[in-house]
């Protein structure tokens, strides 16, 4: 399996000006990567990830999986977004076999299949119960065996843990690492959290913005499973956060007044410091 | 157990006028204001001499045909619109200019295409509540939120397997507010149409109070039209509502 994006671009016309969301953007993904893309709001990445679930079209480009290109949306290509997405109107279980039913396989496949991976998010306790009774994280957890049981070729993720408190997002991100280490699935990840990308990617691609396009691409080598805390994990994050920084401050330079300046607010000076005069 | 303490209240309060301004000082005639008495009386009689219960079926035989009508047509006319863009902006307008037509004025129109008959009063029924019918199912049709739609496609949902799987059950609670709706204006448009055309009904009962000067007859049977009413709304429509809503997990935000 490979998944090539070659030349894609967006642009996004309105009436009074054309916005460039993506430029010239070029990314192949190998079987069982684990690809972060991370950048600051606003550099097209959520862009990217539409045009690769086949959501949106590119103005410029293509988007090629084995072999086939891309026009619209697939169950070969499985969306987990933001929000959990899930049907408020089914139980837990028949929201987890709402892909499989569209794709007909038949009741006592789809219903095995659907508790193996409700088992592998640790809720099959709840395969009755309605979404309504569900947590945040809960619901997270429901979609990601959602998606899994679509066998898809690849896993796009829309910075699913971004509305979570942080003891949860803590939680999930390490459910997701170890499932991506028993499952070997494809996945694209979409974050603004350089620390979540180090810990859980293979390959971290910085974008940067105006227009979208990449600008570094970091190989993240280490063993699994990771510690958050680890010293590894910050290196790799202070690395990646160098090259974040210019492009956040590009983007903040732009919505703030002119005289905003990263570095200057990087050490709060207190009026009430004394600098030990008081020894 | 406070609410019946309230409402004995009220009935003491409306037979106090009654003794004060009847009896006492005389300022109205007994046939202007009733009391409370009198009118549980003439209720009690009507119900016993069945014209209460021959009324009632009459009355609830029509609006279930008239708003079945409707319902059929206003949901299709609703999916049909929120369906097609043309439509919904040259037919929009039109239909919402025409909910905002009170049903009693297609009477006249009714009575010319058929006659004095039931068929008349089933046609305002039914013209009374289709087009807010079809209003509440385009609006809910178009409220749905898009983030389904777009989860279901990455899924592999395509053409009307989104319809029925998806936009549908997501409209349901908002099609369900509509239909209740849709049954209030059956429900007057029903009364309308028995008070100035029929030979039964409640409506038709209530004329009669008039027409006999009587009063408590006709306050009577608008307390029947009231319960009647408040059942319907109460023990199907808000009940079916709030369940869904709850559901749907649209009652906290």
């Amino acid at each position: 399996m490979s998944l090539i994006v070659k030349d894609v671009s967006k642009e996004f016309i309105s009436k009074y000006k054309r916005t460039s969301t993506l430029e010239n953007f070029n990314l192949e993904i190998q079987k069982g990567d684990f690809v972060c893309i991370l950048g600051p709001s606003g550099c097209g990445k959520s862009t990217l990830l539409n045009i690769l679930a086949g959501l949106e079209n590119a103005t410029k480009g293509v988007v090629i999986l084995n072999g086939n290109e891309i026009t619209q949306p697939g169950p070969d290509r499985t969306v987990m977004f933001q929000e959990a997405a899930l049907f408020p109107w089914l139980k837990v279980i028949d929201n987890v076999e709402f892909g499989m039913k569209m794709a007909g396989l038949p009741k006592e496949i789809r219903r095995e299949k659907a508790l193996h991976y409700l088992k592998m998010v640790h809720l099959s306790k709840f395969q009755n119960s309605y979404v309504y009774e569900l947590s945040g994280g809960m619901k997270q957890r429901v979609a990601l065996a959602r998606a899994l049981t679509l066998d898809s070729e690849i896993l796009l993720m829309d910075e699913p843990f971004a509305a979570l408190d942080s003891q949860t997002k803590m939680i999930l991100q390490q459910e997701l690492q170890r499932i991506w280490v028993k499952t070997k699935k494809t996945i694209v990840f979409i974050t603004h959290n350089a620390e979540e990308a180090v810990y859980l990617a293979n390959r971290v691609v910085v974008m940067a913005a105006n227009p979208g396009r990449i600008k570094q691409e970091f190989i993240i080598e280490l063993a699994r499973p990771r510690q958050m805390e680890s010293s590894d994990i910050s290196y790799y994050t202070a690395k990646i956060m160098k090259a974040l920084k210019e492009e956040v401050e590009k983007v903040a330079k732009a919505e703030y007044d002119g005289d905003w300046n990263i570095e200057e607010n990087t050490v709060l000076y207190s009026s009430d410091t004394d600098m030990g005069g008081n020894l | 157990m406070k609410k019946i303490l309230f409402y004995i209240l009220l009935i003491l309060i409306w037979e106090g006028i009654y003794k004060l301004g009847v009896d006492i000082l005389g300022i109205w005639k007994p046939y202007i204001f009733p009391s409370p008495i009198d009118v549980f009386k003439t209720l009690v009689g009507l119900i016993k001499d069945n014209t209460i219960g021959i009324a009632i079926v009459a009355s609830v035989k029509r609006i279930i045909v008239g708003y079945f009508i409707s319902v059929i047509i206003g949901v299709t006319l609703g999916l049909t619109i929120a369906k097609f863009k043309y439509l919904e902006e040259n037919l929009g307008p039109l239909i919402l200019g025409l909910q905002t037509l009170p049903s009693i004025c297609w009477l006249p129109f009714a009575i010319l295409w058929y006659g004095l008959s039931e068929s008349s009063i089933i046609f305002v029924i039914a013209i009374g509540s289709t087009f807010a019918v079809a209003m509440s199912v385009k609006y809910a049709i178009k409220n749905v939120n898009p983030l389904y739609i777009r989860a279901a496609r990455t899924m592999g949902a395509k053409g009307s397997k989104i319809y029925t799987h998806v936009i549908l059950p997501a409209a349901l609670p908002d099609i369900v507010s509509g239909l209740k709706q849709g049954w209030s204006f059956a429900w007057r448009a029903l009364m309308a149409g028995e008070m100035l055309s029929s030979t039964k009904g409640l409506g038709q009962v209530l004329m009669v109070g008039r027409d006999l000067a009587d009063i408590s007859q006709v306050v009577a049977v608008m307390i029947v039209i009231i319960i009647l009413g408040l059942l319907v709304d109460k023990l199907v429509f808000s009940r079916l509502e709030k369940n869904m809503r709850h559901k749907w997990g649209l009652d906290r935000a």
